[in-house]
């Protein structure tokens, strides 16, 4: 044999042993619990033969309590690049079968080059999160490793999309790399998500709460709404991921790559899908069914706040952001929650440059003690915020109710929206005609003999006057009134004459959003 | 998504009702009450090391009423107002969760 080939028999060997990560017994563990290992799941996220993996070799740095004797293959996380639909990405997985992928200063090391690759080669950022923690023998190098990630997650942020697939457990500290990302994936019965894990707080609290139920995928993807998208198998999540990561553009100097386009197919008539009074629910997805590509959307954080709906369409093949009230939920109301929600998508779309719908039904903020002291005017404002500092195209339909705070917030003209489109069976008033006539005609109601009579008549008036979109586009607020069949029609007209929109803001080193 | 229309209530939002779903955490959501002036409660999660006052006592406000061990800290808890203690509704070696009733004192 030549030397030439004893080393590549040489490379060969420790390329094996490194890709069994663990070894035979951690792997079945892994399977065992369900779960695919590292190599596997980058493997079935990413094109076939796309996967290039970095730093197989790196030895870790514990020197204390014996561990200088152990060797752990990568140690405990895999890193690389590839690509999905041709979309160059940059990936890590955290290794479980390797020191139960538990982070030391040269694991976050492989993480940290890989991320500063990805901001170098402006590409996706894709973190797959299953670990143990920090390595606790290695002592605050392990800690000095996750603030290395954070500061990189923060660096990126609104550069490059970052996106985080939680599949296995991610606790304490590690929770914050996925927190800081843009989207976050949950499979369930295998992401486990919380700061302090249930043996803490049966210690400190006396309480018993499973894993799952403290921080397991449905209650990160319906109560906290730390996840964007929530799977029942890692290859429904997978499939999520591409979908997504189509849908976005590589960084933020670029746009998403345009699709042939497509007309709708639902099988819907948009004028059937509102009820004409507006206190009657409807499904607001309908309505982008009725408008998008192929009747193709995906749904970011489909569970959490439902009442208002965010995610992604196309419309002549170029990728939209929707915003839409929910009048199926909590009548589609504002609250801490939703407002939060629309905010953070807006803010993805304006950062890279996709353009806004916002579809608008709302009776106006969720009345409440609890709405109140949870902070919904700090919340409420991130609305404002967001809207107000986007730059991107930004498009309102206003199907039915437009009330009050609501209507402001809801990308009105008066935050600088672009195009105001309006249904005739919008109502665009300071609030809902009984609340407002029970004010303004407050006397004539308590005067006269039949009270309720006379109610039913001042709110008739109110109704007659105010709860029409005219008003509104008498002042120039609504740029427009159309009928709902011309929406998708005009929609694209809008998208198409403000592909040159250039829009500036004061010079600043950052803005103070309220969060 | 069909949804069986018993599922829809009436949602009062200003002076106007909605038929619309509710969500499990607006159904979950806290409940807010009252709170009641003299009442001493927990702000952290912990155990009571020590109690430091008698039902019948009279305190002056800055006196320790209790200590609690929590978040790896012992926390002195101290009276905010002069008054008699007339309550005490925990007992040293309890463990205690948050906005649990500790003692109450009458101004």
């Amino acid at each position: 044999m030549t030397d030439l080939n004893k080393n590549i028999q040489t490379l060969r060997q420790k390329k094996a042993v490194a890709e069994m990560g663990g070894g035979e017994a951690a792997i079945e563990k892994q399977v065992a619990m369900g779960k695919l290992t590292a190599r596997e799941r980058i493997l079935a996220l990413l094109d076939a033969h796309s996967f290039h993996e970095y730093d197989m070799f790196v030895k870790h740095d514990g020197r204390d309590f014996g561990m200088d004797k152990k060797d752990f293959p990568g140690d405990g996380v895999v890193t690389g690049t590839g690509t999905i639909f041709g979309a160059p990405v940059c990936i890590y997985a955290q290794d479980f079968t390797v020191a139960g992928g538990s982070l030391g200063l040269q694991h976050a090391r492989k993480i940290t080059k890989i991320m500063d690759h990805a901001l170098k080669m402006r590409c996706p950022i894709i973190g797959i999160n299953d670990s143990g923690g920090a390595r606790i023998q290695e002592g605050v190098q392990a800690l000095a490793g996750y603030g290395e990630i954070f500061y990189r997650n923060t660096l990126a942020s609104g550069v490059i999309p970052q996106i985080s697939l939680i599949l296995g457990p991610c606790a304490g500290g590690a929770v914050y790399s996925p927190a800081l990302t843009d989207f976050v994936f949950v499979v369930e019965n295998i992401s486990k998500m919380f700061i302090t894990g249930p043996n803490v707080i049966k210690t400190v609290l006396g309480e018993d709460i499973s894993m799952e139920d403290l921080g397991g995928a449905r209650v990160h993807a319906e109560i906290t709404g730390n996840a964007h998208f929530y799977a029942c198998s890692e290859q429904e999540c997978f499939e999520q991921i591409k979908r997504l990561v189509h849908f976005i553009p590589w960084n933020n100097t670029e746009r998403s790559k345009s699709v042939p386009p497509k007309e709708p197919c639902v099988r819907l008539n948009i004028e059937d899908v509102v009820p004409s009074d507006p206190r009657q629910p409807y499904d607001v997805r309908d309505v982008i069914r009725c408008i998008v590509d192929a009747s193709d959307f995906l749904e970011v954080q489909q569970l959490w706040a439902a009442n208002i709906v965010v995610g992604f369409g196309r419309m002549h093949g170029e990728t939209v952001g929707f915003v839409a009230n929910q009048p199926m939920v909590l009548a589609g109301v504002l609250d801490c929650d939703s407002s939060d929600k629309a905010a953070r998508f807006i803010r993805f779309c304006d950062s890279f440059n996709i353009p806004i719908i916002t579809l608008e039904d709302m009776p106006g903020y969720l009345p409440g003690v609890d709405q109140e002291h949870a902070g919904v005017i700090r919340h409420g404002a991130k609305v404002l915020y967001a809207y107000s500092e986007a730059t991107v195209p930004k498009i309102t339909v206003i199907l039915r109710k437009a009330y009050g705070g609501g209507y402001i917030a809801m990308n009105s003209r008066h935050l600088g929206a672009d195009f105001m489109f309006a249904w005739p069976s919008a109502e665009i008033a300071v609030m809902g005609p009984e609340g407002a006539a029970n004010i303004i005609f407050r006397k004539e109601i308590m005067e006269a003999e039949d009270e309720d009579a006379m109610r039913r008549e001042k709110v008739g008036e109110y109704i007659e006057k105010f709860a029409n979109p005219f008003v509104a586009a008498s002042k120039g607020f609504i740029d427009s009134v159309i009928e709902p069949k011309e929406t998708r029609a005009l929609l694209l007209h809008a998208l198409e004459v403000s592909v040159l929109k250039e829009e500036f803001r004061p010079a600043k080193k950052h803005g103070l959003p309220p969060f | 998504m069909e949804t069986p229309d018993n599922l829809y209530v009436d949602f009062a939002v200003t002076a106007r009702k909605y038929k619309t779903l509710l969500t499990n955490k607006y159904k979950n959501r806290p409940v807010w009450t009252k709170p009641c002036v003299g009442e001493v409660r927990s702000t952290l999660p912990g155990t009571v090391v020590q109690i430091t006052v008698k039902e019948g006592q009279r305190i002056e406000a800055g006196d320790l009423l209790l200590s609690i061990d929590a978040m790896k800290m012992q926390n002195r808890i101290l009276a905010s107002e002069p008054g008699i203690v007339t309550q005490i509704t925990v007992k040293e070696g309890d463990k205690i969760t948050k906005h649990q009733l500790l003692l109450v004192i009458n101004g």
